[in-house]
């Protein structure tokens, strides 16, 4: 039965196997002197073993298919807005990035009302550049409009 | 004694100067309201806040720090008892007692119960820290490499068999939490592993991105799609007092919840949320009437959250005196010291007497700020919950994406944080703890460190580990924990951490 446990221990087992592969392009050194590989390959083997360990008493556990994955929708669209802003943030500057992330999870996402929606975009975008860029001092982007 | 008390003058010429006052204050209030926000927590409270202190110095930004620590301990009883949400983690048990005595009609006098309680055991476990701070410090300067090593280990080992799932599961985390730790520049090579050409990797995965990721955004992408909002009581000011019955029966638990909390903390790897279980299920046990628990019971609401407040403070004894975090709010705390200039562990106490010593006095200091916070105005931290969450989460995404990219000014750091939150997601899904990740990322580079100098100074033999008293102490308790882990596998029996849960319900 593939089991929540099952499919994690695969996956942590991937992981490893994964880490081990790119850790052996390193020097692994003596037991005298352990090279830059020796801790992760190390590691990436222990990883390995609770993968192992964990998929093989992980028989007990929920299934998989049991897993609610009801809000994925709402998930994706949150995650969506943040990959926008992790690309826009140094291009558009601070506040026009945020205000954009703002106003298509208030008004699109969650259907605010648009003045609610533009009222707070505006609002929290502004007032955060203000708090953290001007009374703080923590330098923020600006972007070619300046915002 | 006079030493100490000239110290704690010291201390408390520091934190009562007007600047550290004002920061600690502000400390206290964001901490407060960190608690109360579902779905922020003291941790991404901190990792956010940490860009402001940028400018400060080492102390008001230590102390400011810390004040969002146990201010969220304090705020996060607020929404347990008023509407069975936990503000944070170390909050769920208060859920049961408190929430049944909102709906009693006794809210007030149990946030009342809460705030003292929370009080009393700041404040005793503050002179426990004091007492006990100093002589650990010294006793660690007798630490090598492999004492420290076998300490890292003890803690993740520590962590991974409190954590609410099999230890085995917490032990895969600290493992992956430890390989991403030695993404970056390797210390004693030079090496650049796993940055595949991104400069910004060289530093290595910042804790701040994965804290905000694994604990802030996953709650955003779980909790977000979510219709219901939940029902607020609000207590009015002048039925906040407990009555005289209600006093006596929060006493004992207070002292004892103070007592439980403080070891528990102090161990490294220790989480708040297992004080909290221990003293409920001690408290119920001791009671003359345990079939109350659940159904209102003083005592269900005073032990817990006094524990809750004196692991915080237990947990600043290791990271203070040995520069080990017991858990990853302290790890975060340490990482802002080194940030801020400042290196904790044993030499702490003599190189920085006056940030020590300050933080210390700060955390009186902070005791009262919290009660007269806690009390008067809790009607409007509870106002702070009739925001709907469709309205609220985009602001705190907009903190967190903003948080992260202060730490370093990097993109970089922004993506990790994304990445880190699709794994949470993922994660909490599948029923895994996520704490032993951060953990793991803050001790990995001490961990290799002190494993690849103990191998260099025993020639290559792992034996140093198991012939020096110290180290083999600490792995010889490791051991215990491990072999406690796999007794139920055998013997076919629940483990006492298999039985809390039940016992409490």
């Amino acid at each position: 039965m593939l089991t929540t446990d099952r499919v994690a221990g695969g996956a942590i087992v991937l992981v490893g196997a994964i880490a081990l592969w790119q850790s052996l392009q390193l020097p692994l050194g003596s037991l005298r002197q352990p090279g830059p590989a020796y801790m992760p390959a190390l590691l990436a083997v222990l990883l390995m073993l609770f993968g192992i360990a964990v998929a093989a008493l992980g028989g007990a556990t929920g299934t998989f298919s049991a897993v609610a994955w009801t809000e994925w929708r709402h998930a994706l669209a949150i995650f969506g807005a943040c990959a926008f802003a992790a690309v826009a943030l140094e291009r558009l500057g601070y506040r026009l990035t945020m205000g954009l992330v703002l106003a298509f999870l208030l008004g699109v996402v969650e259907r605010k009302h648009p003045l609610l929606t533009v009222a707070l975009a505006v609002g929290v975008a502004g007032g955060s550049f203000f708090l953290f860029n001007t009374v703080l001092r923590v330098p923020l982007p600006r972007g070619p409009l300046g915002l | 004694m006079g030493e100490t008390l000239q110290n704690l003058y010291l201390g408390f010429s520091v934190a009562l100067s007007p600047g550290v006052l004002w920061y600690g204050f502000i400390g206290c209030v964001v901490g407060t309201l960190v608690g109360v926000l579902p779905g922020v927590g003291p941790l991404a409270g901190i990792s956010l806040l940490l860009p402001a202190t940028f400018g400060l110095d080492a102390t008001r930004a230590i102390v400011m720090l810390a004040g969002i620590y146990y201010g969220a301990m304090y705020g996060g009883s607020t929404t347990s008892i008023l509407m069975r949400i936990p503000g944070e983690a170390a909050s769920v048990m208060t859920c049961i007692d408190g929430y049944a005595m909102a709906r009693k009609g006794r809210a007030g006098p149990a946030l009342a119960i809460a705030a003292v309680g929370s009080y009393v055991a700041g404040t005793v476990s503050v002179v426990a820290l004091m007492v006990l701070a100093p002589p650990l410090a010294s006793f660690a300067l007798r630490f090598g490499p492999p004492e420290y090593f076998s300490l890292l280990l003890l803690g993740l080992l520590v962590l991974a068999y409190m954590n609410s799932g099999s230890m085995l599961r917490g032990l895969a985390m600290a493992a992956l939490g430890l390989l991403l730790g030695t993404i970056g520049i390797d210390q004693m090579s030079g090496y650049f592993r796993f940055a595949y050409g991104v400069p910004e990797l060289g530093d290595g995965i910042g804790v701040v991105a994965v804290a905000v990721g694994l604990f802030g955004l996953s709650e955003i992408l779980v909790t977000a799609g979510q219709k219901t909002p939940p029902e607020v009581i609000r207590p009015r000011l002048r039925d906040l007092l407990p009555s005289r019955q209600e006093w006596r029966e929060a006493n004992g638990p207070i002292w004892r919840g103070t007592a439980i909390g403080f070891l528990i903390g102090i161990i490294p790897g220790s989480a708040h949320v297992i004080s909290t279980f221990v003293s409920y299920a001690i408290e119920r046990r001791l009671s003359k009437r345990p079939e109350e628990f659940g159904r209102g019971a003083v005592a269900g609401v005073a032990g817990p959250e006094s524990a809750n407040n004196a692991a915080t403070s237990g947990s600043f004894v290791p990271m203070l005196a040995l520069g080990v975090p017991s858990a990853p709010i302290a790890a975060l705390l340490l990482a802002a010291m080194m940030i801020h200039g400042v290196t904790p562990g044993p030499l702490l106490i003599q190189n920085s007497p006056a940030l020590f010593w300050g933080f210390i006095a700060s955390m009186y200091v902070g005791n009262v700020i919290l009660l007269i916070l806690n009390l008067p105005l809790v009607g409007l931290f509870v106002n702070l919950l009739r925001v709907p969450y469709p309205v609220l989460y985009p602001t705190i995404l907009v903190c967190s994406l903003l948080g992260v990219y202060a730490v370093n000014g990097s993109v970089v750091d922004v993506w990790i944080m994304l990445a880190t939150g699709v794994l949470g997601y993922v994660l909490r899904k599948l029923d895994f703890e996520t704490a032993p990740i951060v953990l793991g990322l803050v001790l990995a580079p001490m961990m290799e460190l002190a494993l690849r100098q103990s191998l260099a100074m025993s020639d290559g033999r792992y034996a140093i580990f198991v012939t020096r008293p110290i180290s083999a102490t600490l792995l010889a308790a490791g051991a215990v924990l491990l072999a406690l882990a796999l007794r139920p596998l055998v013997s076919r029996t629940l483990d006492w951490r298999a039985r809390l849960p039940a016992e409490v319900e």
